[in-house]
């Protein structure tokens, strides 16, 4: 009797299964990102409301907690061959994924699945960031940023600084004023953030981090950064450091350099325009603040800054179902209104001339609290450079480790910044080399 | 004449252990050869292929004078958190085991750091030792600077051998006790007899009696402190300030998964594992020796 009631239990269970099972022949295919907290509740939005706007796909999106895991767990599920069909990579893992045979190009997807994208839409310094150097777009831009410089607005009228500054000497000029005017903490400065401190100031001043272009011209690139300006700004920094003027702010010490500005702490810090946003929110009562372009040295007419962020990949060994699916999220990420809400939600920017244009015709930039964040976009569209079209390195990822150990042994060690560039360009060419050796035979276009 | 029960059947016995030797098969002999096979070659992270490269990872990595900061480091980090781990368990266990007053809640509050996660407790003293908030930090207000581990690499090397030696207290405390309650107790209260003090007995009776439990001890922390301190340091100071909290596991963790360079961290493994075997190798050849078992 007993077994009876065992097997119908199961039949009826089996029934279940058929007939849940028409409303499931959407086609699913899986979205791995590597943004978590608010920012991921957003992406889950923006999933229900594409999967809400038709019924052929079905897309799932799964944190993977932060960028370096979504690699890491991509690149693990893509060797066990049960990767995703799109995959959100950052800028120091583009390289790798660029000379591996693990992905399908953006273009050819597009073009593929008959969508008709007009590509030159994307901001040029976003795009070639992810083209080959024939300018072939391999990834969709999707989370664009770039570094901006924070002052908190109180602090530069009571020196009596009108505007915000553009140059270096102007900065150092107003932190003197601040530390005399009894501020403890001028410039909140974290020698983790080369991406800001290092890359960015390489980039607006035209400056090569490496040979042939950062890399663009091929693997066999050399560090260059012991030979240019970077020396002299380093010399600086760890100058204003010494002073008092630029204090050490970090995770470490116990107060990020961002909190120590949206508490009133520090006066000036940098940071992504991403963090825009943030800041509106944290900033405490009475911390009145503003946003510019990173400054300058004097003399030099500025180049575009680097994009930051991340962009989307198309993984191979995916069925031609999964990759229509993928070009219709595509496609629909690229819809102006998508775009729109997706960039006033978080901070990141417009990827798209027409949608930047859309925005700034219905006065998004205008008023607080988004306004500011137009000049993110200025700062990515200022004339490019041979050094400003992206950084194409291989082991990006331990060259950026090992420039944050050289600004500290400059600033804690007080090790001498040209002897501490030419360690750190030694070092880099061997991880260079490294990687060379890796991929040989293998070259991009 | 005993006569013992055994299989005619050759086949059987392996049966029996198939299972067992499968297990160790694929969890422990199947990873290691894939690392030793790629600390041969260059691995391409995504798979695109590899380069058979005989020597040049292990070359690679003994040229870089880096990578011997970290074994020096790894060495000291291994001793000191190890000594220090072993000899706070050792007197808390031996005043637990004089039944003095609220013994049987110490014997239970004692063992809890052990239960407590690497990173859980990475992030805890992070929190005591930060410099401008933490406990530890405050003394900053009598000296300021004196306490800065955010700056200080030996700072920082302390901070994360303190935190490591507190996680293992636990564990080295309860062997530490066990073995002292094994003693009988007519021997303790003998040397009592004969006039010797508390930490006299410890000295001659007590601890040549439970020297196999610290030898055990003493071979597991110092494995424990090459392999499982990646996760403390993660959390505490991934590695820095400049580097100089990087041990040789965490060179590795860095160089692998951060770095995609899958091969060079390959090779570092196998050098840990070599060293580690040794060691232990070492320990087992000689110090067993001069062991006082039972």
């Amino acid at each position: 009797m007993k077994s009876n009631w065992l097997l119908s239990a199961a039949l009826a269970a089996t029934a279940l299964t058929f007939v849940a099972s028409p409303a499931a022949a959407a086609t699913k295919f899986e979205f791995w990102y590597g943004l978590s907290g608010d920012l991921s509740e957003r992406i889950q939005d923006m999933c229900k409301t594409f999967n809400a706007s038709q019924s052929d796909y079905e897309i799932v999106c799964v944190s993977q907690d932060n960028y370096d895991n979504n690699l890491q767990n991509t690149i693990a599920a893509f060797r066990a061959n049960k990767q995703p069909t799109v995959t959100q990579i950052f800028d120091a893992g583009t390289l790798d994924l660029m000379l591996s045979d693990a992905y399908v190009p953006v273009r050819q997807l597009m073009d593929e699945n008959g969508y008709k994208i007009d590509w030159s839409n994307y901001f040029s310094g976003i795009a070639s960031y992810y083209s080959t150097s024939e300018g072939e777009l391999l990834s969709m831009p999707f989370n664009s940023s770039t570094a901006v410089i924070y002052y908190n607005t109180d602090a530069l009228a009571k020196v009596g600084f009108d505007g915000t500054p553009t140059t270096w000497t102007q900065v150092e000029d107003v932190a003197r004023k601040m530390k005399a005017a009894g501020y403890d903490c001028p410039v909140a400065f974290d020698p983790s953030g080369a991406w800001q401190w290092f890359e960015q100031f390489e980039a607006i001043h035209n400056q090569p981090i490496a040979t042939l272009g950062n890399g663009f011209g091929g693997l066999n690139a050399e560090m260059a950064v012991s030979k240019g300006k970077f020396v002299d700004q380093l010399t600086w920094i760890k100058k204003m450091y010494d002073e008092g003027l630029f204090v050490h702010k970090s995770k470490d010490a116990g107060e990020t350099a961002n909190d120590a500005f949206v508490n009133g702490k520090c006066q000036i810090t940098s940071s992504s325009i991403a963090d825009h946003g943030t800041f509106g929110k944290q900033a405490k009562e009475g911390v009145h603040w503003t946003v510019a372009m990173l400054p300058m040295l004097e003399g030099f007419e500025r180049t575009n800054s680097f994009v930051g962020g991340a962009s989307l990949w198309t993984l191979k060994g995916k069925s031609a179902e999964e990759y229509k699916g993928a070009a219709a999220f595509y496609n629909f990420l690229a819809q102006p209104e998508q775009a729109e809400w997706w960039s006033t939600v978080t901070g990141y920017i417009p990827v798209t001339n027409s949608g930047f244009e859309a925005m700034k015709a219905k006065g998004f930039y205008d008023a607080a609290p988004y306004k500011g964040r137009e000049l993110a976009i200025e700062s990515l569209t200022k004339p490019a450079g041979e050094n400003t079209r992206g950084i194409r390195l291989g082991g990006y990822a331990s060259i950026r480790a090992e420039m944050v150990k050289t600004i500290q042994s400059v600033l804690f060690n007080n090790v001498p910044v040209p002897q501490a560039l030419a360690d750190f360009d030694a070092k880099g060419n061997e991880i260079l080399r490294r990687f060379e050796a890796t991929y040989a035979g293998k070259s991009l276009l | 004449m005993e006569r013992r029960a055994y299989y005619k059947n050759p086949v059987l016995p392996w049966l029996l252990i198939a299972p067992q030797l499968l297990l160790v098969a694929i969890f422990f002999y199947w990873p290691t050869s894939q690392a030793l096979y790629w600390a041969f070659t260059l691995e391409q992270p995504w798979g695109g292929g590899n380069s058979w490269v005989w020597f040049d990872n292990f070359l690679a990595i003994f040229r870089d004078r880096e990578y011997w900061g970290t074994v020096l480091r790894s060495g000291i980090y291994a001793l000191i958190t190890t000594g220090l781990s072993m000899s706070v368990a050792l007197t808390l266990a031996a005043f637990v085991d004089r039944s003095l007053k609220g013994t049987k809640l110490f014997q239970s509050i004692y063992v809890w750091p052990y239960a407590i996660a690497a990173p859980a407790a990475g992030v805890a003293f992070r929190f005591i030792f930060a410099p401008e908030s933490g406990l530890v930090g405050s003394i900053n207000d009598i000296w300021p600077g004196i306490w800065d581990p955010s700056t200080n690499g030996i700072q920082a090397l302390v901070m994360v051998m303190i935190c490591h030696a507190w996680l293992g207290i636990g564990y080295n405390f309860i062997f530490f006790l066990a073995a002292l309650q094994m003693i009988p107790r007519s021997i303790s209260e003998a040397g009592a007899m004969d006039g010797a003090r508390p930490f006299r007995r410890m000295l001659d009776l007590q601890l040549p009696l439970i020297a196999p439990t610290a030898f055990f001890l003493f071979i597991m922390n110092i494995i424990s402190s090459f392999t499982d301190s990646f996760g403390l340091i993660d959390t505490m100071t991934e590695g820095g300030p400049i580097g100089q909290t990087e041990v040789m596991v965490y060179k590795i963790y860095f160089d692998g998964f951060k770095g995609l360079d899958y091969s060079g961290a390959a090779a570092q493994s196998i050098v840990l594992m070599l060293l580690v075997i040794g060691l232990t190798f070492i320990q087992f050849k000689w110090v067993e020796r001069r062991v006082h078992y039972h």
